[in-house]
Formats: C-alpha cells, sequence, structure tokens
C-alpha cells in the first residue's frame, strides 16, 4: 500500500530530526545538527534492508518516490517566500560579503572538482533513478 | 461576486491553491525554456527565479518577511514551501541515493563541509572589518551570516550582537543563497557539476540547504540528494563553531 511508503518516509524523518535535536542539546547548540542528513541516511539503510529482505513491493516505494518528484515544485514554493526585500536592503555589507563568500567558495569547488580522479565515468546509472521525474 | 468567492475559496483552501499555483509556474517556465531559450535555460532555474520575482513583488506588497506567503491568498505558499514539507521531501530524494557513491566521497565531503564555513566566515568578517564593523561581536556575527543566514542570527543572539548587525548579518545569508540559487545552473560547468562526489563537493562548500537545493535542482535533478545529504548538516556545524572557536578566534586576532 502506497501509505507504508509515505509512513516510511515520514518515520525516517520524525526519527532524523529527533536524533538532530538530541545531538545540538549534547554539543550544546540550540539548535538541530543535521537532522535531515540523519534522516536521509536513516531511509538510505531502510531502503538496503527492505530490499535485502524483499518486503519492498512498488507501490511501497511509490509512496517515498512521489514525494521526491514533488521535490522542485516545494523548492519553487520556498522560493516565492524569501525575504527578497530585506536581501536588497543589506546594502553593500552583505552583498560584498555574500559575493565575495560565493566567489571564495566556487572558485574552492572548482579546484576540488578538477582534481577528481577521471576514471571511466560510468553514465550515471539509473537503476536507482526515481520513475516519477522526467529527465528533460 | 465572482472575484469575490473564488478568493474565499482560495483562501480557504490554501495549500491546495498553492499546487494549483505552483503546477502554473512551472508550466509556464518549461514553456519559457523552450520557446525562449531553446532548452538551454532549465526550467526549473526558470521556476525558481519567477518564484524569487513574486517573493520580492509580495514582500514590497504587504511589508512582510516572507514573500509571497504574506498575502492570505497565497497563505499556502508558505506551508508548501516551509521547512516541514522541504525537508520532507528533501528526505525524500535519498532514496535515489546509490550508497556506494556516497560512502566513496564522504571524507571529501566532510572536508568541504568543514572549509565551507571557515570560508565565507573569514570572507564576511573582513568585509564586516573593512566597512567598520572592526569590534569582534559584529564581524562574527555578519561573518557567520555568510556561513548561512540561520547561522548568523544564532551566533549573533549567543554573543550579544545589536539588532541592526543581527539584520545585516541575515541579509548577508540571504543575498547569499539567493545568489548560489541563480548562479549554480549558470556555473555549472565551471563548477565540475557531473558526478554524485562533485555535487557533494557542492553541498559542503555552498552550505545554506535552500540555495544548494534549488541551485542543484535547477542544475541536474539526479544530483539533488548528494549535494543535500552533506549540505544539511551546514547549519549545524556554523551554529556549533560561530559562537565558540570563530568568535574566539576573531576576538584572538582584533582584541
Amino acid at each position: 500500500m502506497i501509505i507504508y511508503g509515505t509512513a516510511l518516509l515520514a518515520a525516517c524523518h520524525l526519527l532524523g530530526i529527533f536524533l538532530g535535536d538530541l545531538l545540538g542539546q549534547a554539543l550544546g547548540v540550540k539548535t538541530n545538527v543535521g537532522g535531515v542528513g540523519i534522516a536521509m541516511l536513516l531511509l538510505i539503510f531502510a531502503r538496503l534492508y527492505m530490499h535485502r529482505k524483499n518486503i519492498l513491493p512498488k507501490l511501497t516505494e511509490l509512496g517515498v518516490e512521489y514525494w521526491g518528484a514533488m521535490y522542485i515544485p516545494v523548492v519553487v514554493a520556498m522560493a516565492a517566500q524569501q525575504d527578497m526585500v530585506a536581501a536588497l536592503r543589506g546594502g553593500p555589507v552583505a552583498l560584498l560579503s555574500a559575493f565575495g563568500a560565493v566567489a571564495v567558495c566556487a572558485v574552492t569547488i572548482a579546484a576540488i572538482n578538477r582534481g577528481e580522479r577521471k576514471m571511466p565515468e560510468p553514465e550515471p546509472d539509473d537503476s536507482h533513478a526515481n520513475p516519477l521525474v522526467v529527465q528533460e | 461576486m465572482i472575484i469575490e468567492i473564488l478568493e474565499k475559496a482560495a483562501a480557504a483552501n490554501g495549500l491546495v491553491t498553492a499546487f494549483a499555483v505552483v503546477g502554473a509556474i512551472v508550466l509556464l517556465s518549461g514553456f519559457l525554456s523552450r520557446k525562449l531559450t531553446f532548452g538551454r535555460v532549465h526550467g526549473s532555474a526558470i521556476a525558481i527565479l519567477i518564484g524569487l520575482a513574486l517573493a520580492y513583488w509580495g514582500g514590497t506588497k504587504t511589508g512582510g518577511h516572507k514573500g509571497l506567503a504574506d498575502l492570505s491568498l497565497f497563505g499556502g505558499i508558505g506551508l508548501m514551501g516551509g521547512a516541514m514539507l522541504r525537508d520532507f521531501a528533501i528526505v525524500a530524494t535519498a532514496f535515489e541515493v546509490q550508497a556506494t557513491e556516497a560512502k566513496r566521497a564522504g571524507l571529501i565531503g566532510a572536508v568541504a563541509l568543514l572549509l565551507g564555513t571557515l570560508l565565507p566566515f573569514v570572507v564576511g568578517a573582513s568585509v564586516a572589518w573593512s566597512m567598520g564593523y572592526s569590534d569582534a561581536v559584529s564581524m562574527t556575527t555578519i561573518g557567520a551570516g555568510a556561513v548561512t543566514y540561520i547561522v548568523g542570527p544564532v551566533t549573533g543572539a549567543a554573543i550579544g550582537a545589536t539588532s541592526d548587525v543581527m539584520a545585516l548579518s541575515i541579509a548577508t545569508g540571504l543575498v547569499k543563497a539567493i545568489m548560489v540559487m541563480v548562479g549554480t545552473p549558470i556555473a555549472a560547468r565551471f563548477l565540475g557539476l557531473q558526478t554524485p562526489r562533485s555535487a557533494m563537493v557542492f553541498g559542503g562548500l555552498a552550505g545554506t540547504v535552500s540555495g544548494v537545493s534549488a541551485g542543484l535542482a535547477a542544475t541536474d535533478r539526479r544530483l539533488v540528494p548528494y549535494g543535500a545529504l552533506v549540505a544539511t548538516f551546514h547549519t549545524g556545524l556554523g551554529c556549533l563553531l560561530g559562537p565558540s572557536v570563530l568568535f574566539f578566534a576573531t576576538k584572538a586576532v582584533v582584541g
């Protein structure tokens, strides 16, 4: 049933946020530390485990994949509620420090990624690809 | 009268209205992508730009802080694009991660994450210093804002920054997130964004979940989970280092 997939996703999400909050408490910061990342790891492991045990029918997968496919629309909605006015009003300090940070990071990313060993790159294997996302 | 009834129906069904509005934006941007740019600019990139433009319009119209979501008619946008559904959808993309790829890039991802906190901080704090914010508290707060717009105010609150410096710090983080959203698809080739490993490096260094998630979405949807996996640790690490190590280091440098 499709709800099993969505419920699995929800359980991983909640457990991840909970563990992230615990980690934040333990480190003494007033924020969640990597909750979403932990939730993603839990979901990866859950998928591997259930796949091996053969308890992951297609419909259950679809319950997760629907939300993965809704990702871009959700990001568009997120963009539509950014505080653009405040960002543009920040003036030269905000603009300069943001631009400087982005530029320095971009150069570093490029440097690290250029150094990646060029092994015969296997075309991105689509066996894991979300069937609900059409590549245009 | 018809318009009034329609408005009432839309406002009372916020999330459903948001689905319809976002669907229309995505449809329009797909059309613009094909007809105006012949597919060279990704439809998602245009959709995100339209979203940002609408956010600006909403912000000037209402004077609020949540862009389009401050208009009662579009309140559902706030729910659809809010932290809850955003994180839910991000976690769902992990279903597409190939564990072997993620493991192979684990270490470089962690290095990128650390650099992604240190470099923006140093740049932000230096700019703040050169613009006359030369006390350690202001420098740290603005530098932390250059990490992400959540790290900024969390750090500022912890070390007692003034409210105008906090606002500046949040603005810095917002500008950075928007630059990453808009700039990533343009710079994708320069950044070498092709493999899962490169996406994890990007996620660690570019920071800000919103910037990374939107930037990768507009570049190659398949890279999203790898970048997001690393980027979600960004805010936590920043909030950990900002008010502690980075603040003490700044204080040691400027006195």
